[in-house]
């Protein structure tokens, strides 16, 4: 087991490292276009060389890279373009919005989902189980911007019951929270389920839920007994990465919501080319991303030990 | 290792079984199952919609004629706007029907095109094994451990945002995806007896591989096919919506919302009609998908 920790760990490193040479090849290599986007432009040719200079882009690649990442890892990510401060001041407030949104998206959607999921999957073909499943396709199948658009329309244009906005402009307030995550709970919800579903279906198919059935214990003893806490165990490492999956869904909601996330600023970013800004957006949502999935991996491994020796 | 792609709509369900043969999709299988018939019948009307939209859509999708006329109204001289005028008069439904056309179209393409790249690395990697393997499965694993938007984000805004771009974004995030998938298949498939006797007759990996393994994938790689044209509609359509999308003037329903949204509180029916339409080809396409899912097992 300590092995396999370790084994990934390392993979995950490892994976970080190319992920930010890669970055660092998109991004940072080619001094001539950082320069343009620092200075502007309309700047003189003389003045970018000075720049270039005194910021240590003449020097050799390799050199750069290595002292770019020390930058990374010290936390310095250099100073925003467009707000005129460092970047690290930017981002954490607005890591810290996006933060609230996930965690409040995740206590609301995942019990749902799961509860729905080994409903649905206990009485495989049922009824019920073809009534959630369909709900779950649709859910699934209406894009985050449309269902925002959607809701959007119902709940503040027909009902009146939120602001279209939630932008916080006179501090926090939670009522303005509700409709981002709504639309983030809808998307990620028929996923969740449906995963949970198959699972749980599995599970119910198997031959020691059949000799739990068939040895005349009740129904919900068998389903809560043994089926649950074995269903659960496949669609682990899907939940887990839903927080990647977040990442994403954060950028379309908090664009469309005006929410001070970390999403709308990394979008920011990149339409104003903010390229330190952007630099550290990306490199964030990357370590967010990979350590996700190591732990996803680990804990699987837990869960499941035969993976372990893979 | 971790083997499942980050894209809420992809695979998972597609769980390679490694005793049975995946069986081939029977056609007439999938009249049987309800949903797959309606998921088949949407995605059939908005195909339609496409090749014949020159012919469909009443109006250009970029002349300007009357703005802000609501949904059914006719104008004076005569002309009726089924689903109303946009604020610089387009008319919404040609929009659509056009805007129909060029989703599609990039969408199709994008896919089949991460479906070439991705399904050529998938059976090299799993017909040689070995360091090839090994090569092909990190540079994967590289790209999946991007969050795939961030990905699209970051690629759109530094190449700029047009067609091609696109296309090439879609193929770079999602063959590894694709390519997992037909590594695992080919793993199981490679020590058939139909693989070792064309080994024994001395045909070349090519044609083992394309011609003997390939085919034997088809009924997972038709749902996941089917998936996967869903998300990168999602995609080219969020793409839209943040105006990284295909360039305007033409349509495309993303960037129609992204255009029209300000105008919400008044003009609603200018955003509800791309988003219902959007939602609707998704929905067929992941219909059609489960339709063949059951047909494949029946």
């Amino acid at each position: 087991m300590v092995r396999f920790v370790v084994r990934r760990l390392l993979l995950m490193m490892s994976i970080m490292l190319v992920v930010s040479a890669l970055t660092f090849l998109l991004l940072e290599i080619n001094g001539d276009s950082v320069v343009v986007k620092v200075l502007g432009p309309y700047s003189t040719i003389e003045q970018r060389n000075i720049w270039l200079d005194v910021n240590g882009y003449n020097l050799h690649p390799f050199v750069r890279y290595f002292s770019w990442l020390g930058n990374m890892l010290t936390g310095d990510f250099g100073e925003s373009i467009r707000y005129r401060a460092p970047v690290i001041d930017v981002l954490l407030p607005r890591l810290a919005s996006t933060a609230i949104l996930a965690a409040l998206v995740f206590c609301v959607m995942l019990p749902l989902s799961i509860i729905a999921g080994v409903i649905a999957g206990m009485r495989e073909g049922g009824g019920v189980d073809r009534a959630i499943s369909l709900v779950a396709v649709f859910t699934t199948s209406i894009p985050e911007f449309a269902s925002a658009v959607l809701i959007t329309y119902i709940f503040v244009f027909k009902l009146g019951w939120f602001s279209a906005t939630s932008a916080m402009q006179s501090g926090f307030d939670p009522m303005q929270l509700a409709l981002p995550a709504l639309v983030l709970i809808m998307f990620g919800f028929g996923y969740v389920a449906r995963m949970m579903r198959a699972s749980m279906a599995d599970v119910m198919d198997s031959n020691y839920v059949r000799t739990a059935t068939l040895k005349g214990m009740p129904f919900h003893r068998v389903v809560f007994k043994h089926a649950i806490r074995n269903a659960l165990i496949a669609p682990f490492t899907v939940i887990i990465l839903q927080i990647n999956w977040l990442l994403s869904g954060v950028i379309v909601v908090e664009y469309f919501f005006a929410y001070k996330g970390f999403g709308a600023l990394l979008l920011e970013a990149s339409l104003t080319q903010d390229i330190y800004l952007l630099q550290a957006c990306t490199m964030v949502s990357v370590v967010v991303a990979v350590m996700t999935q190591t732990i996803a991996d680990v804990g699987y491994g837990f869960l499941n030990p035969r993976v372990r020796v893979t | 290792m971790s083997s499942i792609p980050q894209e809420p709509v992809a695979p998972a369900n597609v769980e390679v079984d490694s005793q049975a043969a995946p069986r081939r999709i029977r056609m007439p299988a999938l009249l049987y199952s309800p949903v797959g018939v309606i998921g088949a019948s949407i995605c059939l009307f908005w195909i339609i919609t496409s090749i014949f939209a020159p012919l469909i859509a009443p109006y250009s999708p970029t002349a300007q004629i009357a703005a802000f006329q609501p949904p059914g109204t006719t104008t004076a001289n005569g002309m009726f706007f089924l689903l109303g005028t946009d604020h610089l008069g387009r008319d919404v439904l040609s929009r659509i029907i056009w805007g129909g056309r060029r989703v599609l179209f990039y969408a199709t393409i994008a896919t089949s095109s991460a479906y070439i790249v991705g399904v050529s690395a998938g059976l090299v990697a799993g017909y040689f094994r070995g360091w090839v393997d090994d090569v092909l499965s990190s540079i994967a694993n590289v790209i999946l451990s991007f969050p795939i938007l961030v990905l699209y984000v970051v690629i759109i805004s530094t190449f700029g945002s047009s067609g091609i771009n696109i296309v090439l974004a879609v193929t770079f995030a999602s063959a590894p995806g694709i390519m997992r998938i037909v590594r695992a298949v080919v793993f199981d498939l490679r020590n058939r007896e139909y693989v070792t006797s064309a080994q024994t007759r001395g045909e070349s990996a090519m044609f083992i591989m394309f011609v003997e393994i390939l085919p034997n994938t088809n009924s997972l790689l038709v749902v996941d096919a089917c998936l996967r044209l869903g998300y990168t509609t999602i995609t080219i359509g969020v793409l839209g919506f943040l105006g990284l999308g295909l360039p305007p003037p033409q349509p495309d329903w993303g960037g129609m919302i992204n255009e029209t949204r300000s105008m919400a509180l008044f003009a609603p029916y200018m955003i509800v009609s791309p988003c219902l339409a959007i939602s609707s080809l998704v929905l067929g396409l992941n219909f059609l998908a489960d339709g063949l899912r059951e047909s494949s097992s029946l």
